[in-house]
């Protein structure tokens, strides 16, 4: 088993197990982790599944899809060089213990 | 308290649910569906579920979801009526009052008057999807009656499954309704490199068990025969309610049916366009899930701005992601860039902008129309290569 941290904005973290060949996102919605939507269900159009990842795991969740940084332009949430879209994060044995920071809503 | 009530558990009424707790809603929501199981989207339906996906990747979201935000869901519970005299719908049995309702009916398969037409399968619902999934096996013959977005996804699965496939369509071009003529040329082209038969101008003329033959006589031998001639949304609900019905059940610009308390979005809603004013109706996600946030706006904190998303949509077909920012009419000309990107113009403004796996011009027209400063050819930083109308 995978074990993937989510931190909300507020600091309140949550571990989920996840399933391998899941992606991060739907291992968020299958946990029910705030803060991620997913309206396009994992097609690359909607960046309502923004998220940071942090420096060090960086290298172990792989390199963005092609387009994925044009699609995070359009995220309606801050952007950093830690930004990732989660759908495109594919959960191996490698990604036990991610932690995952949810970014805030701009007001 | 006060009660919402949403008919129709799809992409757009899950949405209209979920986005009324987000933004605060503290009262009833009910989620009323006639399909079993959960709330489910649909695209992956033609792509990624037909080759090996599951079913629990296609849910919306898990059961827990669903209590802990309080949406009583009721599946498998067909509403037959809406009466608007006493506020209140019914289904098998029980009245149900509300204080806002939101018909979120989608759209169902088109089945033209056609001989034979009950050999032919449907691909709209989980249902359809599985049966087909599991006639896809040791390389059958498959038929698409229609070369739309759908019948194309499905075409361009079932090669890459090794099955033997022949696509025709009745319009001289592929997805004519949606794209313009040179992203229709590359896509014939595309599906012909595959070892896909496509067959243009012919629409069919009769369906049997071994296949179905063309108005120009040709005849198609297929196991499995797919017809996906397009839908009709579903407003006989909404119709016999007395809401004004036209091509889809009519809103105003905040999404309102004719009657204050009763909204319509997605597949089934006939809507203003916000750049042209003229009624829409839209089957995408996109229009699903921004129609509902905006109506769950408006319920739960009284928004009063009109509806301004603008409109996007994808389709997978192989390895090729067609990606659509914006709206063409059927008369907007076409103007195709060096790299491949279609501008499509009414006059001189850029209505809708095609591309095929190029996100970032995607991107560049989506914020760029968002931002309401008409685009120009120069964002897309290319000279014009050629120019087809
Ligand atoms: C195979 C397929 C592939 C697609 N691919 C894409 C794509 O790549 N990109 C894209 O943007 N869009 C795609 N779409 C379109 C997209 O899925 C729809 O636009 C979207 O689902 C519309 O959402 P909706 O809520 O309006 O309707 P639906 O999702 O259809 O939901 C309506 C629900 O209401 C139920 N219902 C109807 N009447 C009643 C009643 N009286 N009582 C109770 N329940 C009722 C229906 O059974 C249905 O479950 C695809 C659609 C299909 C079928
Ligand atoms: S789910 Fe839409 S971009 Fe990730």
């Amino acid at each position: 088993m995978v074990s993937i941290t989510f931190i909300q904005p507020d600091g309140a973290a949550q571990t989920v197990q996840a399933t391998l060949g899941d992606s991060v996102m739907q291992t968020a919605l299958n946990n029910n982790i705030e803060g991620i939507f997913a309206e396009c269900g994992g097609a690359m159009m909607c960046a309502t599944c923004h998220c940071y990842i942090d420096d060090k795991w960086a290298e172990k969740t792989g390199d963005k899809s092609d387009g994925e940084d044009d699609m995070l332009d359009c995220a309606e949430t801050e952007v950093t060089d830690a930004s990732r879209l989660t759908c495109q994060i594919k959960v191996t044995d490698a990604l036990d213990g991610l932690v995952v920071r949810l970014p805030s809503e701009l007001a | 308290m006060e009660r919402v009530v949403i008919i129709g558990a799809g992409q757009g009424g899950f949405q209209a649910a979920a986005s009324l707790r987000q933004e605060g809603f503290d009262g009833e929501i009910l989620l009323i569906g006639d399909e079993p199981g959960h709330p489910y989207q649909r695209p992956p339906l033609s792509k990624a579920y037909l080759k090996g996906g599951t079913v629990q990747a296609l849910s919306l979201r898990p059961d827990s979801f669903f209590e802990t935000h309080k949406i009583d869901l009721r599946m498998g519970c067909w509403v037959r009526a809406i009466d608007r005299a006493n506020a209140r719908v019914e289904i098998d049995g029980e009245q149900i009052a509300y204080d806002h309702l939101i018909i979120a009916t989608g759209a169902r398969n088109l089945r033209p008057q056609i001989a034979g037409l009950e050999h032919a399968v449907g691909l709209r619902t989980l249902h359809d999807a599985s049966a087909i999934k599991a006639s896809l096996v040791n390389g059958v013959r498959v038929g698409v009656i229609g070369g739309g977005f759908i019948g194309l996804e499905f075409a361009a699965v079932a090669r890459e499954l090794g099955h033997s496939v022949t696509v025709a369509e009745a319009a001289p071009r592929l997805m004519a309704r949606a794209v313009s003529e040179p992203m229709s040329a590359r896509f014939a082209e595309k599906h012909r490199e595959m070892g896909t038969d496509i067959l243009l101008s012919d629409g069919v003329a009769e369906i049997d068990a071994a296949g179905f033959t063309l108005a120009s006589g040709r005849r198609i031998d297929s196991d499995l025969t797919l017809l996906a001639a397009g839908v009709v949304p579903n407003v006989e609900l909404a119709k016999l309610a007395g809401l004004q019905v036209d091509n889809g059940i009519v809103v105003d610009e905040m999404l309102v049916t004719s009657d204050p308390v009763i909204s319509a979005l997605g597949d089934c809603a006939a809507f203003p366009d916000p750049v042209t004013g003229r009624s829409i109706r839209l089957e995408s996600v996109q229009a699903a899930t921004d129609h509902a946030r905006m109506i769950a706006k408006r319920i739960a904190k009284g928004a009063d701005t009109p509806y301004r998303a603008v409109p996007w949509f994808w389709s997978d077909q192989a390895d090729w992601k067609l990606q659509i920012a914006g709206l063409a009419g059927p008369t907007d000309t076409a103007e195709e860039l060096a790299d491949g990107t279609v501008l499509r113009f009414c006059g001189s403004r850029i209505t809708a902008v095609e591309t095929i796996n190029n996100a970032k011009a995607h991107m560049t027209a989506r914020k760029g129309m968002a931002s309401g400063v008409p685009l120009t050819r120069q964002q897309f930083n290319i000279t014009p290569a050629e120019v087809l109308v």
